[in-house]
Parts: C-alpha cells; structure tokens; sequence
C-alpha cells in the first residue's frame, strides 16, 4: 500500500538560513509519525510544507497522492491541522469555535457534541477560548482540527507549555485518535513524548534529519549501557566494580549507579550479593541517541 | 519540478468543488462569529458606539441651551449711551447681553480675564471702550458685534435723521434650527468611521497574530466567502450604528429634525463603510501588532475626523484644511449626511459623494492586497 505522505529532497532557505536541508521521508496510513528536535530545528517549517501552508524552494511532497501546492481543494477535506498558535475566532466559546469550524466543513452538528466529549471539554462548552487553560486550548485546537473527521492530522507542538498532568491528558486524546485509524504526524520536542507516543520518529537539527526508525531501534542501534540504581551502602563502590560486564560505577550519599551493556549477569550478581534495595533500571532514551548524534546535550 | 504540471493539476482538481449550501453555511457562521466577536468586545462597542453617541449627547444638551444663555458683560461707572437709551432699546440690549454693574475697570478686566464675563464696558467721554478677551472668541464676537451695532444705532439716534437701510435677518433653515444639526451627521459619520477601519483592522491583524488566517488557508473556504462576511457584518454594524445615532438625536430634548432625502443616508453610509473597511485592511496589512495595529489607526482616524469636519465645521477652517479633506473619504460621508439629513438636499446630492467613497475604497484595496501577508513573520 502506497505511503499517505511522501516527502522527497524539501529545501527551504530563509535567507543565510537553511530551514529544511533536502529532508526526504514518508509517513505510512494509519501511523504515528513524529518529527522531534529543539527548538529552531526546522520541524514546524517541515510540517508547514507538509500541510501545503508554505511553499518549498524545491522538492516534492504529496499527501495521499496529491500534490500539497499550490493550495490543493482535494486534500482540504483530508487533513486536518492544528498550528503551534492558537488559532481561534476571538471571544467565540468552545461550541462556538467548533460550530465555526464545522460549518467550513459542512459537518453536523451532532459531530459537535461529540468531539466536546472527546477532548473532555464538555463542561467547558460555554466558555470562551480565551479563558480555557493552556492544557484545555490545546484540546479544544485539537477537536477543531478534528471537526471534518480527516483521514491524517497535524499537530504542531501540541503539547508545548503544559503541565505534566494536562500532557498526559492529551496523549490520551492523541493515542485515541490513533487508534481510530487515523494518521497522525506531530512535532515536539520533548523526548518522552516522542518515545511514549510515536510508531516512529524523525530527529531533527538544523534542518536535517539525524535519523529516523521506531524509537526502540534507535534507541538499540545506539548500544548505549543501561543504568542500574541501587541504594546507596547496599554494597561497596569495590565489590560493585568487580561485577563482571561493570563498565563504569558512580555513586552519591543516595544511590550508587552502575552503568553496564549487559544488564542480565549484573542484576543475577547483585541479587546474589542482596544489593537489591532501591533497584532501578534506566535503558538509554532518545536523548541518549541525541547527544550520540549530535555530540551536545538535548536541550528543548 | 515544473511550475506548469502543478498548475494544471490544480485546474482540473477544482472542478468537483464545494456545494453551494456549504458555501452559505460558511459564510453564515464566519459572519456570526465576527459578530459575536463584535458585540463581545466592549472596547470595540465602546469606540464605535457608545463614544460617538456620548458626543451626541454631550454637545447636543451643552449647545442646545447656548442660544438662551446671553454674554454677560460688566458696566464700569457710568456708561452714558446705556443710561440715555430710551426703555425699550434698552430691554433690547438687554436681551442680547446680560449687563452686570461693575465698580472698578481692574476687577472687571480679571473677570474678563478669567472668562466669568463676555466683556467690560466703560465710556470715556464720547468713546464707548469694549474690553474682550480672545480666549472664547465665539463669546467676543458676539459682544463686539452686539456693541458695534449698538454705538451705531445710537449715532443714528443722536443725528436726528431717520435710518435710510434697514436690515432685516432670516435664516435660510428650519426656524428651530439647532447645534445638534451640525453635530448629529459628522459624529454618525466618525463612529462609522472608526467601527469599520478598526473592525477591518483587528479582524485581520489578530487573525494572523493567531494563525487563524493560516488555518482557514487549510479549510474549503475561499478568500471570497471570508472577505464578503466581514464586509456584510461591518456593514450590518454601520448601519445599526445609523439608525441608533440618527435615533437618538432626534429625541425631544437633543431634537434634531430630518430634512431631505434622509432614506439616502443608506447607501451613503454603506458606500463610506467600505471605503473606511479598505483603511483598515491597509493598516491591518501593513501593521504587524495588534497594539501597532490599533496605533496606525488611531494615527489615521483622528486627523482625518478633525479635517473631513466631523468634529468642527469645515466653512471656517483654512483653506489648505479644505485642501485636504478633498481626500479624506470621511469628508464625503459628513458632506454627504449633511446634505440629505439636515439640509434639505434630495437624492442626487448623495449620488457623487458616494462615487467618490466607492472610487477610494477600490483603491485603497488594491493597494492592501500588494502589501497584504498570511504571516506574521
């Protein structure tokens, strides 16, 4: 089955700044495709292309077979997008914002009702967008891109700003989303989000992209060591070192740490020596797999 | 890639487009949410109603009683030609100024001074002297035009002969000719003014602030249906902003009489509503804030109330101020309800006015659609 996005050789240059650098990938029906970089890295001007919003220096993307620029009506029913602003109707509320929207799509107003539902913003129907937190806008932007029921959604940044707990909520409302079918490519830049959330994911700086794979083979493919924690005093920084396959041990007045690539025979051991107290294991992430790529720490 | 595959592709994916009940739906929507984002906003309702119709209000009951308030002016000592006049002159002079006994010329200058008294009269052997301040030049007119005609009577008087012209005055209007006849049209025009340059404005600038314009980039929904609502929408709020203003001038107590082919304020005020929207898609364009936005128009709309006459009458004003307000679409608007709300003028009186406005407003769009952007950036 044919790709829903294909993206081939996108150039786009700002002036002295190349934005997007001959970037190429293509997203599969129904998958969770995320673009994950820092700030500035060119994943929003990526995704802008992608949509048909702006134009590429040169190179091709087509979304389900058509041609994104110029703007392309065919595809307007197809997607729907949420953009790193909020994009509302000033002092309309929630239903409102919804009703506004659907109306452009001609959807009905059942659909409403529903998609309120979905985001959890039912309670919050009569309250005008400007007074919802940043956690309920982020939802109610969401349920605007979703009014049409399109086949793909973009979302950029969706989960920008929020607190952790509003975060959570809306991976839930973007997993659900998911599993309907639904193709869904975002940008964002925090890690977990990209690891917890996407089938797979494109890294991005300066405009390229690192590397792109499901975000377990990325993480494997980095070989880093795995993180072993235990309280500290359970056993001495000597004995620990002399575990076979220890490659380094550090520790603090809290927990010594022992990082090794062959976790198995190193928890056996320190089971054996009852050093299990405060057991933690910590594998590499993907900013593990950053800070490889890139030689830099990964800072949002 | 070639630029010409891509267009052509595009023409032959246009034609399965929209039904045209969507289109409706659309267009209906998008007017209703900028209404709602009108009304809602109690700064915008502020400035385009609630100011203008506090102007009314204020100017039409201040000025309204002028005409029954004479000047007051202070009789230093003994000023014969007021003693001698016969009891009826007298109660004529009376009339028109309010004489006041004074004792000293010093105190009575301060009063003049201080704007309490319209003028100081004192009589130095045959020289009738008329002290005045210029600060209310209004009031000093009055007084000198008042005494001029006074001292020449009483020559006329003291000669012996009778009078060989005289001169009676009529004016050309109703009879109960008021202020608010001046007042009402030029603040109906400025509140339009001001509602429509700003509503075009902030619609756009926050819109792209926000990357709602953005958005609805990606919606099927044509620039066309976009553009339409806001004009209908801006144009449904001038006319309400018409009927309320020209409404309550007409109360009793502000008492404003239609004369003329009133019904013409119609497309006169629809004619000025789109010519005032292109100003505000102008600033809007080029403005990149809101704040900068709101500023731009401020800088526009308030120069432009005080040339076009909406404020203060143009017939006294200099004549590089007539010069420009030629260009000013806000003249015509003022001009144009002047005539066939307060002047009597019929239907045709409206018709070059509202060619000019319309002249402007295709102008002033082209010119924003050139240095029109989506982005913010």
């Amino acid at each position: 089955m044919a790709d829903t996005i294909i993206a081939t050789n996108v150039v786009k240059r700002y002036r002295a700044l190349t934005a997007v650098d001959d970037v190429s990938l293509s997203v599969g029906h129904g998958e969770f495709f995320g673009i994950l970089g820092p700030n500035g890295a060119g994943k929003t001007t990526l995704l802008e292309i992608i949509e048909g919003l702006r134009q590429a220096d040169s190179g091709d993307v087509t979304v389900l077979g058509e041609r994104v620029w110029p703007r392309n009506p065919k595809l307007l029913n197809k997607i729907g997008v949420q953009l790193q602003a909020s994009a509302f109707f000033e002092r309309l509320t929630a239903k409102e914002q919804l009703e506004t929207f659907g109306a452009l799509y001609g959807t009905s107003s059942q659909r409403i009702t529903e998609m309120l539902e979905m985001v959890g913003l039912t309670d919050k129907a009569g309250t005008q967008a400007e007074k919802l937190s940043g956690g309920q806008a982020q939802r109610l932007s969401i349920a605007c891109a979703l009014i049409h029921d399109p086949e793909i959604v973009f979302l950029d940044e969706p989960s920008a700003a929020l607190d952790p707990q509003a975060r959570r909520n809306l991976w839930d409302v973007l997993r659900g989303i998911n599993e309907r079918g639904k193709t869904v490519v975002l940008t964002t830049h925090y890690m977990d989000e990209a690891e917890s959330l996407c089938d797979r994911v494109a890294i991005m700086d300066n405009g390229n992209i690192l590397q792109l794979g499901p975000p377990a083979e990325l993480v494997r493919t980095l070989d880093a060591p795995v993180r072993i924690s235990v309280e500290a005093g359970s056993l001495s920084v000597e004995l620990a070192r002399s575990i076979e396959g220890v490659e380094e041990v550090t520790g603090d007045k809290v927990s010594t740490v022992i990082a090794t690539r062959r976790p198995a025979p190193v928890l056996a051991a320190l089971a054996e020596a009852d050093a299990l107290e405060g057991l933690q294991v910590r594998g590499a992430t993907l900013e593990d797999v950053f800070l490889d790529l890139t030689g830099r720490e990964y800072r949002a | 890639m070639s630029e010409l595959v891509g267009r052509k592709q595009q023409t032959d994916r246009e034609q399965p487009q929209r039904t045209r009940g969507g289109g409706m739906k659309a267009f209906s929507s998008l007017s209703l949410a900028m209404l709602k984002g009108f009304y809602r906003d109690k700064l915008s309702v502020g400035f385009s109603v609630l100011f203008p119709l506090f102007f009314i209000l204020i100017f039409g009951t201040v000025f309204a009683g002028d005409g029954g308030s004479a000047p007051k002016v202070v009789v230093v000592g003994q000023v014969q030609v007021i003693d001698s006049l016969p009891a009826e002159a007298k109660a004529a002079l009376e009339e028109a100024v309010e004489l006041v006994p004074g004792t000293t010329l010093d105190a009575a200058l301060e009063q003049v001074r201080a704007g309490d008294v319209g003028g100081a009269v004192e009589q130095q052997g045959n020289t009738v002297i008329l002290h005045f301040s210029s600060a209310d030049a209004t009031t000093a007119a009055t007084v000198q035009g008042i005494f001029g005609a006074f001292v020449s009577q009483a020559n006329i008087v003291a000669s012996g002969s009778p009078p060989t012209f005289t001169l009676q005055t009529e004016q050309v209007e109703d009879q109960s000719l008021q202020p608010i006849q001046f007042i009402a049209p030029g603040m109906i025009a400025y509140g339009i003014a001001v509602g429509a340059v700003f509503g075009a404005a902030a619609t756009l600038i926050t819109w792209r602030e926000k990357k709602l314009l953005r958005r609805l980039r990606l919606a099927p929904v044509s620039t066309a249906t976009v553009v339409s609502s806001r004009v209908v929408v801006s144009v449904a709020i001038a006319l309400v902003q018409l009927v309320l203003f020209v409404g309550v001038s007409t109360l009793p107590f502000l008492g404003l009489q239609l004369s003329g082919a009133a019904y013409m304020a119609v497309p006169l005020v629809i004619a000025g509503t789109l010519a005032f929207l292109a100003i505000g898609l102008l600033v809007g364009s080029v403005a990149k804030t809101v704040e900068g936005g709101s500023g731009l128009a401020n800088l526009i709309t308030l120069p432009m109330a005080f040339l076009s006459g909406a404020f203060i009458p143009l017939e006294s004003a200099p004549a590089w101020m007539s010069t420009v307000a030629k260009f000013l679409p806000l003249t015509y608007l003022v001009e144009g309800l002047k005539d066939v709300l307060v002047r009597g003028e019929g239907p045709q009186a409206a018709l070059l006015p509202i060619l000019i406005m319309l002249v402007f407003a295709a102008v002033v769009t082209f010119i924003a659609t050139r240095v029109f952007r989506w982005d913010a950036a």
